[in-house]
Parts: structure tokens; C-alpha cells; sequence
């Protein structure tokens, strides 16, 4: 079983960091070398929703990832790929705020609340919010683990409304392959821990005893 | 290609052209992909000669016109219009043609031609884009008859001083800059004159959102975005508000085709 040392994974880590910085590098090169299109602002808006979204399903994926392979360092990955799923959420937020709206909040709101592929869309990054200020090790022990577990399941619902939000969004083209795939593969991802507690539950009280500590202490890991 | 026109000064518009090369980059044509760079990238080998058009139903000289006989109907003009998409964005771009009523007259519509249909191109070994069910093809777009008589309903061969590239709808298509881009059915087939109101392929495939007749209409919503602004492409961007969207798309001289009309039910 792979197991890198301290040595090697401050490396892994500072390697992904720089691999999930690239598409918003791209941004900023295509930007100042006009390669951004004839619609600069819907070819930004779109491609940090895009990355909202693969960020989540990649945060989705190392519990499972981490279950199947028993590399449980990866775990010590999830809150950075979290953060960056916060980031590009927040680009995506930003370019609406600022260029469909020029920072006019009462306009943007009635958008919000007039446009239900807005109001989902916006209802998903408010709820980033608290997992992105809840995300360091002393807001994980002041919660306790079972608490701060408990408020980060929520990020499933924030992948299934941001996945609805792409959904309307697309609902006009009938263009609806992507987020099919977006969709396949967070409910893929909901089955398997779904799947995951049923089995720890059907175990004996003492290994889901077990089990319950285990996933208590991982989130305090860094 | 050149393509020879004189400017008609009857219809310019005092806005900045779009830059050819947006103009060429940026488009919906879902034949070819529902990308906005899928036409310019899978267009290129469109055939556009020969080419015919079929021109039937409602007329008293039903009449297939090659494009030849097409471009030698009526005097080229070159007219600069401005363009509004549905989604939200807009561009001003020099169009070459002759009004559609050139041709209309020519075929003698009977008493019966309440409306006209366009239909578009559809071939599978040509367009990629048809292989995904976004919409029934082929394209089917269409006017009432005194729309299709009024002069701004321009029948488009070049734009640029140029014959239309692939994927702005060579060799032959509509231009009515008072509705949302998608009524200017691209690569016309076939146009057909009817008693009845003919069924669309926007309005197929989403009723709710994409209505018969589809003005420019800035108190009309689209049910997920506000009609009320546009991003004019080039210029609207980083620091500019996007700008106001104008009745008809600024061509006043449509209103009277709609007087009693309820514009809101029919949008």
C-alpha cells in the first residue's frame, strides 16, 4: 500500500495545489492574450462553474477513493480540494455580481428570487459559506467532529442544487449531457456512502463502534 | 469571396460593427454543434453549390431557383443591422441582400398565404450537430405574411462586403433584426406559403420559452433571464454596463404589424 512519507506528501499536496490553480491561470493568461472570445464574461462565468462543480465531485470522491485503496492520507487532501471548490464557486458568484449586475445587490436579489435557476444556484454558494468558515482545525474542535461532520455532509446538497442549477441552465438548449454526468456521478458517490454506512451498521455494535471513532478523529487530521 | 452591393442608406445604424471575426466565431447554428465555436470549427466543408431552394404551397409559380438565379433576382443592398440573440447578447453586423418581398411577389402568393415557412438544411454527413436531440430537425422557422412583406425582412447572401462563411448560414438566409436571432432561419431549403400558422423549432422544443413570433421585446422575460439588458459583443464588457434593450430591437417601423396585439401572450 502506498504510503508517502512526510517528505513526499507535502509535495503530492503542494503539486495538486498548483494543478487546481491551473484553470483559473488559464483565465488570466487567455484574458491578457484575448483568447477569451467574443463573449469574454459568459466564457469565464462558465468556466468557473464548470470547475465549482468538478471540485466538488473531487471532494466527493476521496472518502470512497480513500475506503477503496486504504490510502487514508488522502483524506488529509479533502479540505484544500473543499477550498477550491469554494474559490472557483466564489469566481462564478463574483462575475454574476459584478458584471450582469455591477454590484447592484437590490437588482442582483430580485434576480435571486424571480429566477429559480438563480435562486438554486445562489442557494448552493451561500451554503459553501459555512463549510469554507467552519473549515480550519479550531472551528473542527470547537463544533466537535460528530457536529462538524454533521454540517459538512451538507455539501451533498450543495453538488445536487449546484447540478440543478446547470440543469435549468442548460433546460433552454436541451443540452443536457453535461450535467447528466455531473448528476451520474454524485448520486454514484451518495450510493456508495450510503452503501458504506449500511454495511457498518450490519457489522457487529463494537466495529461500528469503531468506525464512528475512526471517522470522528479524521477530520481533525490535517 | 466579394460579394458586390450598394449601401442602402436607409438602413444604417449609427453603433460600431461588430469586428468580423466575432461576428464569425460567435455563433449559434445548432446543425453544427451547440457550442458557439462549433459552426466556425465544423462548418467548413458545407457544401454551398449547388444549391436550390423550393419554393411551393400557397403561390401560383411554385418554383425551385438555384442560387445563381437567387443572386440575380433583385439588386444586392448592403444593409447594416443590429443583431439581438435571446440570450442576451447583440451585434451589429453589415448584412448583403434584397428584401424577402422581392421574391414573394415573384412567386405570387394566392389568397390562402397566410404564412410563410422556412425550412433549413439538414444533412447528416454535413452537420454533426444533428446527431444530439436538442431540437427536431430539420430547423423549421416562420413569419406571418405581412411580416415576411415588410422591407427590413432581409433574404441574406453576404455579409462584409463577402458571400455568408458556412457558419453564418451560407448560401442563402433570413435576416429580421426585430426578433431574436434565432427566427433568421440559416441555409434555407425550402420556403413554403401557408393558410396556418406554421410550428417552429424553438417553439417545439420549448413552448414556454421561445413563442411564434419572438420580438425584441425588453418588457418580455425569457422565464430563466431578464430581457431588459444587453452585452453588445466587443463592447460591452469588464467595465461597462450592459446596455438597455429597445423595443423590436430599435425598429420602430415593425409596431404597426402589431397594433392590438397583446405582445406579452403573444411574445
Amino acid at each position: 500500500m502506498f504510503n508517502p512519507s512526510p517528505k513526499q506528501f507535502k509535495f503530492i499536496k503542494a503539486l495538486l495545489f498548483v494543478l487546481a490553480l491551473l484553470p483559473a491561470v488559464r483565465l488570466l493568461v487567455f484574458g491578457f492574450t484575448d483568447r477569451l472570445g467574443a463573449n469574454p464574461i459568459e466564457f469565464i462565468t462558465r468556466s468557473s462553474g464548470d470547475w465549482t462543480l468538478y471540485f466538488l465531485c473531487i471532494t466527493l470522491v476521496v472518502t470512497p477513493l480513500r475506503r477503496f485503496t486504504n490510502w487514508n492520507w488522502l483524506i488529509k487532501l479533502r479540505r484544500m480540494i473543499g477550498l477550491f471548490a469554494f474559490f472557483y464557486g466564489s469566481l462564478h458568484f463574483t462575475t454574476f455580481l459584478w458584471f450582469d449586475h455591477f454590484f447592484d445587490i437590490a437588482e442582483m436579489l430580485k434576480d435571486v428570487v424571480k429566477r429559480p435557476f438563480i435562486t438554486v444556484g445562489f442557494i448552493a454558494f451561500v451554503m459553501l459559506l459555512p463549510l469554507a468558515l467552519t473549515s480550519t482545525n479550531g472551528m473542527i474542535r470547537r463544533l466537535g467532529g460528530k457536529r462538524w461532520q454533521w454540517l459538512h455532509r451538507s455539501v451533498y446538497a450543495v453538488a445536487m442544487l449546484g447540478i440543478l442549477h446547470f440543469w435549468w441552465m442548460r433546460a433552454g438548449k436541451h443540452n443536457f449531457e453535461k450535467p447528466i454526468l455531473f448528476g451520474t456521478i454524485v448520486a454514484a458517490l451518495l450510493l456508495i456512502r450510503v452503501y458504506f454506512a449500511w454495511r457498518n451498521r450490519g457489522d457487529g455494535a463494537a466495529k461500528s463502534r469503531t468506525a464512528v471513532q475512526k471517522r470522528q478523529v479524521t477530520p481533525t487530521l490535517t | 469571396q466579394k460579394l458586390a452591393a450598394k449601401a442602402n442608406p436607409a438602413y444604417v445604424v449609427m453603433d460600431k460593427a461588430t469586428s468580423y471575426k466575432d461576428a464569425t466565431t460567435y455563433n449559434n447554428f445548432y446543425e453544427f454543434g451547440s457550442d458557439k465555436s462549433d459552426p466556425v470549427e465544423n462548418a467548413g466543408n458545407l457544401k454551398t453549390r449547388p444549391w436550390t431552394v423550393a419554393i411551393e404551397g400557397e403561390v401560383k409559380k411554385p418554383m425551385t431557383l438555384d442560387i445563381d438565379s437567387l443572386l440575380k433576382l433583385a439588386p444586392m443592398e448592403e444593409r447594416i443591422y443590429r443583431l439581438r440573440c435571446v440570450e442576451g447578447w447583440s451585434m451589429v453586423i453589415p448584412w448583403i441582400g434584397y428584401s424577402l418581398s422581392e421574391l414573394i411577389k415573384k412567386v405570387e402568393p394566392t389568397g390562402n398565404a397566410r404564412y410563410v415557412e422556412f425550412t433549413t438544411l439538414a444533412d447528416n454527413r454535413q452537420m454533426p450537430g444533428l446527431r444530439a436531440p436538442v431540437l427536431e430537425w430539420p430547423y423549421v422557422e416562420g413569419l406571418r405574411m405581412d411580416e415576411a412583406m415588410h422591407p427590413l425582412a432581409l433574404l441574406s447572401f453576404g455579409m462584409y462586403g463577402q458571400v455568408l462563411p458556412n457558419q453564418s448560414g451560407a448560401p442563402v438566409r433570413m435576416v429580421l433584426p426585430w426578433k431574436y436571432g434565432f427566427k433568421s432561419a440559416k441555409s434555407i431549403v425550402k420556403i413554403r406559403f401557408l393558410k396556418d400558422q406554421p410550428r417552429t423549432a424553438w417553439n417545439i422544443a420549448a413552448a414556454r420559452e421561445y413563442g411564434f413570433y419572438s420580438n425584441v421585446n425588453p418588457d418580455v422575460d425569457h422565464p430563466r433571464w431578464s430581457q431588459a439588458t444587453e452585452r453588445r459583443i466587443g463592447e460591452d464588457g469588464f467595465f461597462t454596463k450592459k446596455r438597455k434593450t429597445l423595443m423590436f430591437n430599435g425598429y420602430n417601423d415593425v409596431a404597426s404589424l402589431y397594433s392590438g396585439m397583446d405582445l406579452k401572450k403573444y411574445f
